[in-house]
This record gives C-alpha cells, structure tokens and sequence, in this order.
C-alpha cells in the first residue's frame, strides 16, 4: 500500500490561512463498490484547489458529498468549526457550478442568477443590483433578459459561474465546468476562471481529469486514483516531485526508470548515477525534457562531475510538437527513453547520439499499486530496466 | 428529371390525399348537414339554415347533458391529476418493492375495455351500495384516467433534467420550493397535456358511463339515446359545435408547445397514449 496517504501531504500550502473546510478520513461505499476511501484533506480559505482524476476516480462524488447531494458512508466535513456534511444542500454556504450548467430553462438570464437571493427573500431592489453586479463581473449584462436557450454554451456556463457567485458563498464548486466547451474557448475561461478567483477571494474546489487545466488555474493539485488521494501538492511541487509512479505518468510525461540500487549507485541498463537510496530495487521518474543532446562543452567541461551522466542512444523515432518534439531513443543497453528537445534537425543517421542528464533530475518515486486501470497516458511513458 | 425523384412515385400523393378524405369527408358531411334546410335527407343539401341550430338552443334536455359532461369531464380530471401526479413521482423517484409490477399496471385500465372497466365498477358500487349518479360517473372517469395522467406526467419527469433540481436545492431553495418553482414549472406541459386529453377523453366516454348512469345523461349519451329514434340534424349541429371547440383546444395546446419549444415528442406520446385506450 504505497498510498497510504501521511496527513503531511494533506495540509495547506497557504501557510498563513486558516482551514476553511476539513474533509476527515471520508469514505463513500455504493453497494460493495468502494467509490472513496479514507479521504482526509484540510483546504484554506481563498485557496484554488482542483481534484484531478480519471473518470471514477471518485472525483464527482466527492464533490457532490461536499454540495450535500451525496452523504458520505463514513468520515465527516467540517467548515469553520461546524459540521458540514449533516446539513442540508440548501443550508451550506457552498454553491456549486454544474456540469452541464444546469440553468432553469423557464426563467431569463436574470431571474436564474437572482433565484438565490429571492430564496432568502432578499428585498427586490438588492437583488436587482447584485444581479446586475454579478452579470457584469461576467461580462454577461446584454444577456440579462435572454432565456438559457438562446444564449451560446459558453455564455451559459458565465451565467452559471454569476448564479452561485452572486450568492458569496464560502466555498464555489466547480464539476469539470470548462469540459463541454471547444479548446480556444476553453484556454480562454481558464485565465478568466483564474482571475475571477483572485477577484473574489472565495475557495474554488475545481474537478476535473485534464491535468494541463489543473496545472494552469491551482494553487493546489489534489491527484485522486480509484478513490484514493494519490499526492496534494502545488502544481510545481507535483510535478517537479512526484510521489509516486502514478502521479509522475499522470501528470506530464515521464520516463520510469527500474533500478537497482548498490552503494549510493543507481543501474538501470547502461545508465549509473548517484543516490542517496539505501541499497535494492528502485523506481525513478525522470522527465524526457531533463534529457538533453550532450553538447561539445559539457563533454569536455566540469571533469569529476559525478551528477551527470551521459549515454549514447539510437534515435527511434520523433514527433513534431511545433516549439518542442519528442524524441524516442533506444540506449545502448536497450533502454528506450522519451525525450523532449527544442525543435531542431536532427541527422538523419542510424550513428548513435550522445545524450547527459543530472542525477538530480532522476526523482525516487514510490511504486503505485495497479489495481487500478491503467494510466491513459501510457502511449507517452517508456518504462526502463531488465 | 430531378424533380421526379423529389416527388416520389404520383400513387404515393394520391393515397395521402385519399387519407385524408377518409378521415375528414365524414366530419365534413355533419357539418354540412347541420346547415342543411332539408334535415337529413337529399342530397346535395339545399336550403342552407341556421334552423337546427335555432332549435337546439331552446333544448334544454341537450344543454342539460352537455352541461353534466361538463362537470363530469372537469372533476374527473382534476381526480386523475390528485392522484395521477404523486404516483409518477413515486414512479420516478422513490423506490418501493414491485415498483416495475405498478409501473405496468398503473397502465391497464387504458388498455382495458370499456365495458369491463364500467362493469367492474358497477360490481363495485352494488357492493358499496352507492346509488348511481353523475358522481359514479365521475368516479369512475376519475379513476380510470389517473393511467392518462401518470404516464404523461411520468414521461414529463424523465425528460427533466434532475441537475436542475440539485441546483435549485444548492441555491439554498428547500424540496419544497424546488418542487413547486422549478419541478412543476418544468412538467407544466405535461400535466396541461394530460389535462387536455383526460377532459378529451371523458367528454366522449359511452362504454363506462353506459355502466354506471343513474337518472342525468351526459351528452353522448343522450345523443345516442336521440340516435335511437333517428337521426336529427339537432344531432349534427351540436356535434359541429363540439368539433369547433376540440379543434380550438388542439389549436391552444400546440401553440403552447410551441412557444415553449419542446420536442414534438410530447405529441407522439398523447397520440401513443389516446391510441392505446380502450378505455
């Protein structure tokens, strides 16, 4: 059980924050079917965290115990020193943007962002300017008087945002909101998403399987696989550090390297660098753009640099990227590596090419139990050793 | 020869339109008739005359009828949607065992013919020893119709987006308010569609009310009992009058669907519904 998640990785990157909500050790069964298991995670005011995963993952229904449309089967949620997850939906100060947006198809634009604050019977006038306030924070005010039938997929999904913010909710839901629209749009409302958050001030919880979107808007990354948290980390952190070999081919590319360990020495094929591991089998992740063509310079230069480690390698095949493109390369041992560069020319040659890595760029992970579906990104990893 | 193949083959118009007569020439021949200056007989109908018409509105035993189907057709509607709407609701989203058994039973009584349904019903009126009455009638038009408004409604409830509902419960709205401003708002179609042809349906009901008539005629019964000494053109002019307001209806209701913009769907489940009653 490598996920075994320590409480230490749960807590907040926002060091001075307070917790806002405190999910402890949730579990959702359906039936025998173990959707979450012994979720424990603290989120910080104003925080921007999204929960990656695969479909079922268990992602949605997390998010759902946390909206109140689910009861979890064990565990509770807190927020502020209160139980949340005995509540009802409509008595949480969580509003959620749904999916498929899910707008009341009988009402204009402007009476499904004002529908909350007519609930609580707010008074008429005040309803009417933080209705008018929240459509031009989405730069929705035209619309105000078009039914959700008229209006385009992307402009809906604006009303949906204006329909739980205009409420000032603690915590903002977002179930994969970006998912329905086409890319340029999608880029688009990322950075939008991003600033409005900042705007605002209000804790997003954002679901979502596209890790490039994770990447992009979090502050925090909650990586979840079959129900369990597999690392909740800054995106840089995760990336840069993963945890595990899941995580590692999850998030980016990556090259998994099978090692062996002896002595403060590393051996996967004809590659040896150094490692503070103590001594037997290992697992690596180094990311393809860590490997760099050797340059005449380095050849020569910094003698006894025992961090890097240089090999020579066959190219396999390559795959233009417009600014980058990946190279696969066989090694001499027979180790086949995936290879990030610049884009450039490379000779069209069956001769062997030189390439170096720095030792520190080959990061120890711990080794994800499979019991779970294989990664979608297994076309892009190349796993090394014998 | 484009054209040609945009036509199709000259039989296939000729049998639409030959359709269509079947259907309508009927209908057309009564209203004709009931301005017809000779009564009944002749044809081509001469002497056109509001004559029968004169006459049928100083009939009071007619209006009297027409008045009982009225009522009767207004309370057995309102009985089938108080029972009808829960029970698609409980259809729809409570689980309870042999839900999938009630599902197809709740349709039976469509199915089933009339005289049975009139003669179970009077089985049981003798039983109770409930004198008949219009409100047997309505009674049984009531009961026998909630099928109507259950299916309709139920097929309104799987059409509804349920994400709506959770967005109206997370934007702070209790069950309640969300049944009433978003989940009725969203059937609203179906129950007036159910409405319509529950009302559609009892009005022109004879095997049932045949059964279960005490001393006040509805109107197709008293018709049927004029009938029986002959044919008048009385008979004629109130049937143009009540095929005028059933197309007035069908008028209102698709102009409604619409301006809401709803699937034509709805439509094919009423026709599926109407056409399946034996009832």
């Amino acid at each position: 059980m490598a996920t075994k998640s320590e409480p230490a990785v749960a807590t907040s990157s926002h060091p001075g924050a307070a917790s806002l909500v405190s999910i402890r050790s949730v579990a959702k069964h359906f039936g025998k079917n173990i959707v979450l298991r012994d979720i424990s995670l603290e989120i910080a005011e104003g925080e921007f965290l999204t929960i990656l995963g695969e479909s079922g993952s268990g992602k949605t229904t997390l998010l759902r115990i946390l909206a109140g449309f689910e009861h979890s089967t064990s565990g509770e949620v807190w927020m502020q020193g209160e139980r949340l997850d005995t509540e009802p939906p409509y008595r949480r100060r969580v509003n959620t943007v749904f999916q498929h947006y899910a707008l009341f198809p009988h009402m204009t634009v402007e009476q499904n962002v004002g529908y909350g604050l007519a609930i609580a019977k707010r008074p008429a006038a005040e309803i009417q300017s933080r209705v008018a306030e929240a459509l031009a924070k989405v730069k929705m005010s035209a619309c105000a008087k078009s039914k959700p039938s008229k209006i385009s997929g992307g402009q809906q999904q604006r009303i949906a945002l204006a329909r739980a913010l205009v409420n000032r909710p603690r915590l903002l839901l977002l179930d994969e909101p970006l998912s329905a629209l086409d890319a340029n749009l999608r880029r688009q409302m990322q950075v939008e998403l991003k600033a409005l958050q900042r705007e605002v001030g209000i804790t997003f919880i954002f679901v979502t399987h596209d890790q490039d979107e994770a990447m992009v808007m979090s502050d925090r990354i909650a990586l979840l696989r079959s129900g369990e948290l597999e690392q909740v980390a800054s995106p840089r952190e995760i990336y840069n550090r993963p945890a595990t070999s899941y995580t590692a081919q999850f998030i980016g590319h990556t090259n998994l390297l099978h090692a062996e360990v002896r002595q403060g020495t590393a051996t996967c094929s004809a590659l040896k660098w150094p490692t503070s591991l103590p001594d037997g089998a290992a697992l690596f992740s180094l990311r393809p753009e860590c490997i760099r063509p050797a340059t005449a310079a380095s050849a020569t230069g910094s003698p006894g640099n025992a961090a890097t480690v240089r090999f020579r390698a066959k190219l396999r095949d390559q795959a233009f990227h417009g600014a980058t493109e990946l190279l696969r390369v066989e090694s001499d041992g027979g180790l086949i590596l995936t290879i990030r560069t610049a884009s450039r020319d490379l000779p069209n040659s069956e001769a062997p090419l030189e390439f170096e890595i720095s030792a520190a760029d080959a990061i120890p992970v711990r080794a994800s139990n499979s019991n779970s579906s294989s990664s979608s990104h297994s076309g892009s990893q190349s796993e090394g050793g014998v | 020869m484009k054209r040609a193949l945009h036509q199709g083959p000259r039989w296939l118009t000729a049998h639409a339109l030959a359709v269509f007569a079947f259907l309508y020439l009927p209908i057309a021949i009564l209203i004709l008739y009931s301005f017809n200056g000779q009564g009944v007989g002749g044809f081509p109908p001469s002497d056109l005359t509001l004559n029968w018409y004169r006459i049928l509105f100083s009939d009071a035993a007619i209006w009297d009828s027409v008045l009982n189907s009225l009522l009767v057709a207004a309370t057995a509607m309102l009985i089938a949607l108080l029972f009808g709407i829960p029970a698609a609701l409980a259809l729809d989203r409570a689980q309870f065992p042999g839900k999938a058994a009630f599902r197809r039973l709740v349709l039976l009584p469509l199915i089933l013919p009339g005289i049975i349904t009139g003669l179970s019903l009077l089985m049981l009126f003798r039983v109770a020893e409930v004198k008949l009455s219009l409100v047997t009638i309505v009674l049984g038009h009531g009961t026998a119709l909630i099928s109507v408004a259950t299916t309709e409604v139920f097929a309104g409830l799987q059409k509804l987006n349920r994400a709506q509902e959770e967005a109206s419960l997370d934007l702070g709205a209790t069950y309640w308010q969300t049944f009433w401003r978003i989940t009725v708002p969203n059937l609203k179609l179906s129950i007036i569609g159910a409405a319509l042809l529950i009302f559609t349906l009892s009005m022109d009901e004879i095997a049932v009310s045949f059964f279960l008539i005490g001393r006040d005629n509805t109107l197709p019964l008293e018709i049927w009992g004029r009938l029986r000494r002959g044919i008048t053109p009385e008979i004629n002019a109130i049937s143009t009058i009540i095929f005028m307001f059933s197309l007035i209806a069908i008028v209102f209701w698709y102009r409604l669907r619409t301006r809401a913009e709803v699937t034509p769907e709805i439509g094919a489940e009423l026709v599926e519904t109407a056409g399946g009653s034996g009832f």
